[in-house]
């Protein structure tokens, strides 16, 4: 094509939706590749411009790796399943459409403009010693003294607070999807299940789940790589009693002022999210399409 | 569905408000405990519901170090993260809505998948740039990673909001004698309006929450939640309520403002793929 | 008011050829309706025209103006759109003068016009209503006023009748035939039922896989269809359409349709001569075989199969020896399943096809040139 060939194409309005887009292509090239790729510098290489695994080996061998890496995984093999659970059983509840579901369901999503450091907190004022589970097991009568829930010695507190957390925080997103996906199953497949004798928990083996297939693995890849970056909630109500991958990022850089291994540890969290993604696409691949 | 059995029911109902109070109560304690002075909360035994109510929590967190001025932080980078979003990120919402053209799936897949970027991986390499070009500890450059945090979604739910208006409304206007601009102004704009408003309080709400991001880039000009962190651990129980209260009232509010299209928004956006 | 003229107009979507090379020229004041199957292309042509597809190639003229790079605005066309596509943000009144506004013209003379062209169409009482409170046939009310009160060069309907009920279809085909002799603007009328067609046209473009078929006046597109397709389409129940071979008999012609003979009149011995020993296709509509006792003379022997009372008539489904025929007669003497019974086909209103291309054989005296456009 010569010149005035694409610049006529340039301004036909062929061209118009490559221009509309453009500026977003332009922003995520600036916002998202650069940053990929000197995060992969900074992980990788040394000021003076020598390759090395050095900062690798740093993170691996801090005292805290081994635990961030421990709890970032069990937090999130115990709060996506959790979460699932709840969210699809909520969701099935609204699909019902019993009297007040909308605003049922308006008000279990209120949790998803909430930030995570809010919600920390809001459940550390529920666990902590001067906190309200304190008060009310006091108010019960089971208890005297208060109980140290987010100590050094109940462990198993921390991250069980943690888990509640961002379970009351995060339900509503895996929610919303969930009942969107529910409302685009038509009611004639039901009908149709039922006509053929399928009683309620045939029709929802058979019928609901299989075509909700997709919206699960939509909603099961987004919680999942969400939570893989829960941070503030863990710091809100532990501290750095329970050190999480990415605030390991967030303490390389902020407190020692590492930014190469804190990138380490930003590559780590983006491998673990592109592997189970990947096997979520690969062992939930719903069979027919769609209508 | 129908309820034959009264049981059925009365379980529906219970499990209802289960759920309810497991999503409202946390909030109303945390309601609570902002307006509870400072010496009940450390009293123990501690009362639920305070004996007196005291904004002096509340107050004693305003007044906090670098609080008011994060605060006012927060709202611009907001907002600044508002503007930017849809100005960048609606064009291409309309373009995949209205025009099939080519690369158009490899433009969404493409957009899906920055969703799997770690906020660490974002942040944490434009420290160096940032510094560089005078943007590290700037408003501007925070409200630049809120953004590119929050384009996608935009991208996504305003081409499902342009999806929503028939492209025969914007010929029509056509025909009647608009140009192509003025179809989208007089007929498509109006009707996506109260969608895009829905969109934008969702990016508002995107960025005053962040707390990673603006941690990382900034170190006198914080945002509230970069502010609430970085204090935290000094921080005496009554900062840490009434912090938490004071980040959760854009996230009521929008709630209350932007309930009608929040379904069609998020739900219908993200699970269709 | 103006005449349109397409030149060689073909628009492809990537790899499929929407509209091939048509050329049509439609007269001022014309009501020209173009009539096919999904997909043949007729609704791509209506947007070619209204500048709503850009061609690939070929040229469009409205009123002697060359508008093929103009966009819709400058065409002076205005369109009605199968949904309506009226604006729900705006009340009946604003839709209707929208176009007017965009003209710029003075408020006053802005709600005269559409109080004048919402009085044509009954919907005054509507004005300051908004869509969502109409009901679909005051919705495409709306749609047809604001598309004649630009008082356009070109008025264009995409099927615009498609949306509503049986019976509302019927009003409104009357009152659009009316409302075209009231206001004699150039129409072109997009449609998939050959009823509405017939019923509605000045001309009919019959369009099949992006070419224009047979262009003619209604009763020539019933009478004589110019290929085996619009003998088809056109026509409730279409035409019956059967192989036969074309023979002698004794000195004349004839046609050997299965175990039958039939005589050929002697006015298209010189048209046909040509053909005798070739297979052909005659096509005889329903209303054209009579119905008789089976022992009447001359006449062929058939079997009812299915007898359909429809009120006014009487549908039946015969057999012919191997052939299966419609055949549609008087209500009355309601006929059964098994009968049988006695055909008399009318000759004049045999049409014959080439067997391979389907197209109308030319035949006889009298009967003007089948098919071809203008």
């Amino acid at each position: 094509m010569n010149r005035t060939q694409v610049t006529r194409w340039l301004v036909s309005e062929k061209a118009l939706p490559y221009w509309l887009i453009f500026p977003t292509l332009a922003y995520v090239a600036a916002f998202f590749l650069v940053p990929l790729a000197r995060t992969l510098l900074l992980a990788f290489r040394t000021d003076d411009g020598q390759w090395t695994m050095r900062f690798f080996v740093r993170m691996v061998e801090d005292v805290r790796f081994f635990d961030a890496f421990k709890f970032t995984l069990i937090l999130v093999a115990i709060v996506v399943p959790l979460q699932l659970v709840t969210a699809l059983s909520i969701a099935l509840l609204v699909n019902t459409r019993f009297r007040g579901s909308r605003s049922f369901l308006y008000i279990c999503a209120i949790p998803l403009g909430i930030s995570d450091l809010a919600a920390g907190l809001i459940w550390f004022s529920l666990f902590t010693e001067h906190g309200y589970i304190n008060s009310f097991l006091y108010t019960l009568g089971l208890i005297d003294k208060p109980i140290y829930f987010l100590s050094m010695q109940n462990l198993g507190w921390v991250v069980g607070s943690i888990v509640l957390a961002e379970h009351w925080r995060a339900t509503a997103i895996v929610l919303v999807i969930l009942v969107a996906g529910l409302q685009m199953i038509s009611r004639d497949y039901l009908e149709a299940a039922e006509v053929f004798g399928a009683r309620p928990w045939q029709k929802l083996w058979h019928v609901t789940l299989p075509l909700l297939k997709p919206s699960l693995q939509s909603a099961l890849i987004i919680r999942t790589i969400l939570a893989l970056q829960t941070f503030a909630v863990a710091v809100a109500l532990g501290g750095r009693l329970v050190p999480v991958l990415a605030g390991e990022a967030y303490y390389w850089y902020y407190l020692y002022r590492n930014a190469n291994v804190a990138s380490a540890y930003a590559l780590l969290l983006m491998v673990i999210s592109l592997l189970l993604a990947w096997g979520y696409l690969r062992f939930l691949r719903p069979r027919e399409v769609r209508s | 569905m129908t309820f034959p059995r009264l049981q059925r029911r009365i379980l529906l109902y219970m499990a209802v408000v289960a759920i309810v109070l497991w999503v409202l109560v946390p909030l109303v304690l945390i309601a609570l405990a902002a307006f509870t002075p400072r010496s009940e909360l450390y009293r123990w035994p501690k009362r639920i519901i305070p004996s007196t109510f005291s904004s002096a929590t509340m107050s004693f967190f305003l007044h906090s170090y670098g609080v008011v001025s994060s605060l006012c932080n927060s709202v611009v980078v907001a907002l600044l993260t508002l503007g930017m979003t849809l100005v960048v990120g609606a064009p291409a919402g309309y373009a995949v809505a209205r025009y099939v053209f080519r690369g158009r799936e490899a433009f969404r897949l493409g957009i899906l998948m920055t969703r799997m970027f770690p906020t660490s991986l974002l942040a944490i390499p434009l420290i160096v740039t940032f510094i560089r070009w005078g943007l590290y500890d700037t408003l501007i450059g925070v409200a630049f990673v809120h953004t590119a945090m929050a384009l996608p979604f935009a991208v996504l739910i305003t081409s499902g909001i342009f999806s929503g208006v028939p492209k025969e409304l914007e010929e029509a206007a056509m025909t009647l004698g608009c140009s192509r601009l003025g179809a989208f102004v007089r007929v498509a704009l109006p009707l996506a309006l109260p969608g895009l408003a829905a969109a934008a309080m969702f990016t508002f709400v995107i960025s005053w929450n962040e707390v990673f991001a603006a941690s990382i880039l900034t170190v006198r000009n914080r945002t509230l939640p970069a502010q609430v962190l970085a204090s935290l651990e000094a921080a005496p129980l009554d900062f840490r309520f009434a912090g938490a209260f004071f980040m959760i009232i854009p996230a009521l509010i929008f709630m209350a403002l932007a309930r009608r299209y929040l379904f069609q928004m998020w739900g219908g956006a993200i699970a269709e793929r | 008011m103006a005449e349109i003229r397409l030149e060689r107009v073909r628009k492809t979507f990537g790899r499929v050829v929407a509209v091939k090379d048509v050329d049509l020229t439609i007269a001022d004041g014309e009501f020209l309706v173009l009539l096919g199957p999904s997909g043949c292309g007729k609704t791509t042509t209506l947007r070619c025209i209204a500048g709503l597809e850009r061609v690939d190639t070929g040229r469009i003229f409205i009123g002697g103006r060359d508008v093929t790079e103009l966009p819709p605005a400058r065409r002076g066309i205005a369109m009605v759109f199968q949904s309506y596509a009226v604006f729900p943000h705006m009340t009946v009144a604003q839709n209707i003068g929208f176009g007017l506004r965009m003209r710029r013209i003075a408020k006053r003379e802005i709600r005269a016009a559409v109080q004048e062209v919402a009085e044509l169409l009954q919907i005054d009482e509507l004005l300051d209503r908004y869509p969502a409170q109409l009901s679909g046939g005051q919705r495409q009310r709306v749609a047809v006023a604001r598309a004649i009160v630009m008082k356009p060069e070109v008025l264009l309907m995409d099927e615009p009748l498609s949306n509503l009920d049986a019976l509302l279809r019927l009003q409104m085909r009357a009152e659009l035939k009316r409302l075209h002799r009231q206001i004699g603007t150039t129409t072109v009328y997009v449609t998939h039922d050959q009823v509405e067609a017939l019923s509605l046209g000045d001309r009919i473009a019959v369009m099949r896989e992006g070419e224009i078929v047979q262009l003619d006046h209604p009763n020539s597109v019933y009478d004589q269809p110019a290929t085996t397709f619009v003998a088809g389409f056109i026509g409730t129940p279409p035409m019956n359409l059967l192989r036969a071979t074309v023979t002698t008999s004794g000195d004349d012609l004839a046609l050997a349709v299965g175990d039958f003979t039939l005589l050929l009149p002697p006015a298209w011995k010189p048209s046909l001569r040509a053909m005798v020993g070739k297979p052909v296709i005659v096509g005889i509509r329903a209303e054209n075989i009579a119905v008789h006792a089976d022992t009447t003379p001359g006449s062929l022997p058939a079997t009812v199969l299915v007898s359909e009372p429809l009120g006014a008539q009487q549908l039946l489904t015969v057999q012919v020896g191997k052939d299966v025929l419609k055949v549609v007669t008087a209500p009355e003497p309601l006929l059964q399943a098994g009968q049988t019974v006695g055909l008399t086909l009318n000759k004049e209103k045999l049409r014959l096809f080439d067997a391979e291309s389907g197209r109308a054989l030319p035949i006889g005296a009298g009967l003007p040139t089948q098919g071809g456009y203008r």
